[in-house]
């Protein structure tokens, strides 16, 4: 059979759900009511750090309408998205660790009711001293002092070290050397749907859950573990969801308490969280303090590079092990970097848990990176765009940490976001108060290793053929408003030759669907997408078969297309899609098959070498034009210029829509987010109107500019689209601020009283902690198994 | 006996806030009738009365506009208003801007545009809209820009959106 052009990859088309999306007719959990249904509510916990001396329920069990109220003793095994750091309780045991961590929870008749039976729960706190800053949590070490006790060193949660290359050499050689320290504050997901679970558990002992999360198959296995129930027996749907952006990716206190609170009723139970609890639930971006120092020659070469990160993590691990992980294994990718020290430590402190966010750990460290990057270029006279381009990294090549680069489109996007932003005309040259930025940065396109390990494809589909040519889509892959139903639907609309609109799509249904992990680290295209393909081409197998006998045409002639199999060099000689699957039926059988993706194997194999791994790396540049009114500080951005290597397009309309949502939320967290606390551990702005947030008025005219290299691992050659943008705005714009008006803010959020205290010459450089990292696990490239690249 | 225990019965329901009246309105051109608990707001009626789950909440607080809807051509935060102070009221949801089963063009260039990811936010963004176009046919960029400042999207960094009012303005929806 021979390759056709293709006729859906590429096209601007609507996606499978759009209009529903329109219409009010989509379903997201909280749309969901059964008969008979409970509503839930969560106690909270009003201090940030406590001892639980006892729980008296007793009065809120009596109240009319009540059905059951739960505690910590009724679920008492723990859970956590990563499988090492299980430090999460559905409800607190014997302490607290952060304002508005569960004690209780409610089943009752309504919301109202439920919400008054909450005031009448007796929780009896011994208070704790909370532990509320990086500094805090790394000088409170005794023993008496912790947050948790499980971890080997009080309060420090992860510390990891590593040596890449000779980094004593690397800093001999260099000329000059640069030193900085950065501070990226905390921010919050703020999705406009608020967390949701409903549960139901039937009289078969079967329970079902509708939840608004991203990641399904994972809550399916922590649910099994903490309600002691096997997986056959719990059926997990992941409604359309509301907003994610990482913070829907772990598994929930709301999500263990309606279930359990289901079995014990016999009555369908639903959570809907408040949008102040969202803030308290959190998972959002950790603080990060940054320290690194690099050395350079006079014309710009790095030489080595040594980058410190400390992690706010919060009250639980989280994602945090590879949050860690993640704020140094990325900053090698995009620019040649012969010897690399990496140390990062992440805390626990009596704060909502941080964890995945938009770009996961990265954008902190790329922020310090490209700024520092932007400082030295100034210092040594040299353009920062020519700084960055002679030293890109090679395609198909090793990192100094052992990451392979496949495909990269970094040199095509900045040269080609600098000529659309006309950047030698304006950098240096805009009026005072005027500026223009620049930075480049480097994703992932899906983690390269499974959350919990296993050896088991990370994405399958499975495809049913109807008689009537009709073809549903199987898949585990959640549809946070990013089009991954969509994607399944080009791909398989693509294979067959038929019209997108006509594909069934079923996902994220446990009972239902074969696993795909989830909706995080952009991985989803790239996986399900090569899924599908590998599903699609063991049908067309007995498609083409038939139809070949059918037209006495030679299979190597048919092609798929129009609805058709058709003969290319008599395209008359066709028959319907419809009848070549009712002939393969006749001849085969029921139709079906499945398809799988799994990552390719890697080349290091150092502890610690699972992060950071992917089967493609996205590019991006950013340009940005702003200007500062120097009185006011008043930041206004003026336009944004970002240019993605996303290998293929799939449909450039929803990657143009990924790229502007991405610039949005980079613009909030550069200027204006920040989810900080009081010295009582209360939220400052657990709501919409005070935590600050880009409207239509703040958000500029964005320019999105799409490079496709084809990636030989990426279905049809396409790579992530839906973070990596996210990541060179944010240091872009303090890049132009420095342009504007001649100040650095290291700081973020930079705000305008930052502005004007640096102007003022009144802003303090970040200070940074002092920490004993352990010693360094050292690798070399060359080390370890060389696997070579599919093609 | 009898007697006596249901205005018992009634007397718990109103110390607990249940005392349900009697409403009547248009919603979406049709007349709809319901008895409701009086301090419910207008949006819990439509959702859990009526079961027009499209209009949908980010903060019942008023801070985030998702739970617009139209009362008499005006959008509203029907979070912030009760369903007693809509007694009838001309109320137009989500699920009401289909015409004879057709969608509307803001509808229709909404979806062909990608100017929904999560959709989360669009129902309150499309009505906003279309207060606006009744009002104005022909706004700039910035108008429409000024009158979905108070309606917030996390997902599309609003440009597909003002690019979509913008297609129908235009007149240019397919």
């Amino acid at each position: 059979m021979r390759e056709k052009k293709f006729s859906v990859i590429g096209k601007p088309l609507r996606k499978v759900d759009a209009l529903a999306k329109t219409t009010g007719d989509t379903r997201y959990a909280d749309d969901l009511e059964l008969s008979r249904m409970l509503y839930g509510k969560l106690l909270r916990s009003p201090l940030p750090h406590a001892r639980i001396r006892g729980i008296k329920t007793d009065r809120a069990a009596k109240l009319k309408g009540v059905y059951a109220v739960i505690t910590g003793t009724d679920l008492p095994e723990r859970f956590g998205i990563m499988p090492s750091t299980q430090d999460e309780e559905a409800l607190a045991g014997e302490k607290v660790r952060h304002v508005g961590d569960p004690v209780a929870a409610v089943a009752a008749s309504s919301e109202a009711v439920a919400e008054e039976s909450l005031k009448l729960i007796e929780v009896d706190y011994e208070p704790l001293k909370p532990i509320l800053s990086i500094e805090e949590a790394l000088a409170c070490t005794e023993e008496s002092e912790r947050i948790h006790a499980w971890n080997r060193r009080a309060n420090i949660q992860k510390a990891v070290s590593f040596e890449f290359g000779d980094v004593v050499q690397g800093f001999e050689q260099a000329d000059q050397i640069f030193e900085d320290t950065f501070f990226f504050q905390g921010n919050a997901h703020l999705p406009m749907e608020q967390h949701c679970a409903l549960a139901q558990y039937g009289p078969e002992d079967k329970l079902t859950i509708w939840s608004s999360t991203q990641t399904p198959h994972y809550l399916h296995r922590a649910l099994s573990k903490v309600l002691k129930l096997p997986m056959s027996r719990i059926r997990v749907i992941a409604a359309p969801v509301g907003g994610g952006f990482g913070g829907k990716s772990d598994p929930f206190s709301h999500e263990m308490c309606a279930s359990k609170l289901a079995m014990i009723t016999g009555r369908p139970v639903k959570f809907t969280l408040t949008r102040e609890e969202t803030f308290y639930v959190h998972r959002g971006r950790h603080p990060v303090k940054m320290w690194i120092r690099t050395g350079v020659k006079n014309d710009g070469a790095l030489q080595a590079m040594h980058f410190r990160s400390f992690l706010d993590g919060g009250g639980y691990s989280s994602y945090g092990l590879a949050t860690v992980y993640y704020t140094g294994a990325l900053q090698t990718v995009s620019y040649k970097l012969p010897a690399y020290k990496f140390e990062g430590v992440r805390v626990f402190t009596n704060k909502p848990p941080c964890g995945p966010k938009r770009g996961h750990g990265t954008p902190q460290p790329r922020f310090a990176l490209e700024v520092h990057l932007d400082k030295i270029a100034d210092k040594l006279g040299i353009d920062p765009i020519e700084l960055r381009l002679k030293q890109l990294v090679e395609p198909d090549s090793i990192t100094v940490n052992g990451l392979r680069v496949s495909t990269t489109g970094l040199r095509e996007c900045i040269e080609k976001a600098a000529a659309r932003a006309e950047w030698k005309k304006k950098f240096r040259q805009l009026p005072y108060g005027r500026g223009i930025g620049f930075a480049a940065s480097a994703y992932i396109s899906g983690a390269g290793l499974p959350i919990y390990w296993n050896g088991m494809p990370h994405s399958g589909v499975q495809i049913r053929l109807d008689r009537g040519g009709g073809i549903t889509v199987f898949c585990g892959s959640t549809d946070i408003g990013q089009g991954s139903d969509s994607i399944l639907a080009y791909v398989v609309a693509e294979e067959f030759g038929v019209d997108p609109a006509d594909i069934r799509v079923v996902t994220a249904d446990t009972d239902l669907t074969p696993v795909d992990l989830g909706s995080y680290s952009s991985r989803v295209t790239v996986m399900t997408g090569n899924a599908a393909i590998q599903a699609c081409r063991k049908l067309k197998e007995m498609l083409v078969q038939v139809a070949g006998e059918a037209l006495e045409v030679p299979v190597d002639d048919l092609e798929m297309a129009e609805g058709k199999v058709r003969s290319q060099s008599y395209p008359k000689r066709a028959i319907s899609f419809a009848e070549c699957v009712e002939k393969a039926e006749t001849k085969f059988g029921t139709l079906g098959a499945t398809g799988s993706y799994s990552p390719p194997k890697y080349p290091a194999n150092y502890k610690g070498s699972g992060v950071g791994l992917t089967p493609a790396y996205s590019y991006s540049a950013s340009i940005v034009e702003l200007s500062c009114d120097p009185e006011t500080a008043e930041i206004k951005v003026e336009k944004v210029w970002i240019a993605h290597d996303c290998g293929r397009a799939f449909n450039p309309l929803l990657v143009e829509g990924q790229s502007e949502g991405s610039v949005y939320m980079a613009l909030g967290e550069a200027l204006m987010e920040e989810q900080v606390f009081r010295k009582n551990g209360l939220h400052k702005f657990p709501s919409i109107l005070d935590y600050k947030s880009p409207t239509t008025l703040e958000t500029p005219q964005i320019e999105t500019i799409l490079i496709e290299t084809n990636d030989p691992e990426g279905p049809y050659g396409a790579k992530e689209a839906g973070q990596g943008f996210l990541l060179p705005v944010i240091p872009a714009v303090a890049n132009a601020l420095f342009d504007a008006i001649g100040v650095r803010i290291d700081e973020l959020p930079i705000t305008p009283d930052k502005v004007l205290r640096a102007l003022e010459g009144r802003l303090k450089p970040v200070s940074v902690p002092s920490f004993d990292f352990p010693p360094p696990i050292k690798w070399r490239p060359g080390e370890g198994v060389e696997v070579p690249q599919k093609s | 006996m009898m007697r006596k225990s249901r205005k018992e019965s009634a007397a718990k329901l109103n110390q607990n806030g249940l005392t349900k009246r009697h409403l009547r309105f248009r919603v979406n051109g049709e007349v709809k009738e319901v008895a409701t608990e009086t301090n419910k707001t207008l949006l819990e009626v439509l959702r859990e009365d009526l079961g027009l789950t499209g209009t949908k909440h980010g903060c019942e607080l008023g801070e985030c506009g998702t739970c617009t809807v139209l009362i008499d051509d005006e959008p509203v935060l029907s979070c912030l208003v009760l369903g007693v102070e809509s007694e009838d009221a001309d109320i137009v949801t989500v699920e009401g801007l289909m015409r004879d089963g057709r969608p509307h063009p803001l509808q229709r260039a909404f979806a062909d545009l990608g100017a929904t990811q999560c959709g989360y936010c669009i129902p309150g963004i499309l009505l906003t809209s279309r207060a606006l176009l009744d009002k104005n046919p022909h706004p700039t960029r910035e108008q429409i820009r000024e009158a979905l400042a108070g309606n917030l999207c996390r997902c599309t960094g609003y440009t597909k959106i003002l690019d979509a009012v913008e297609l129908v303005v235009k007149g240019e929806v397919a």
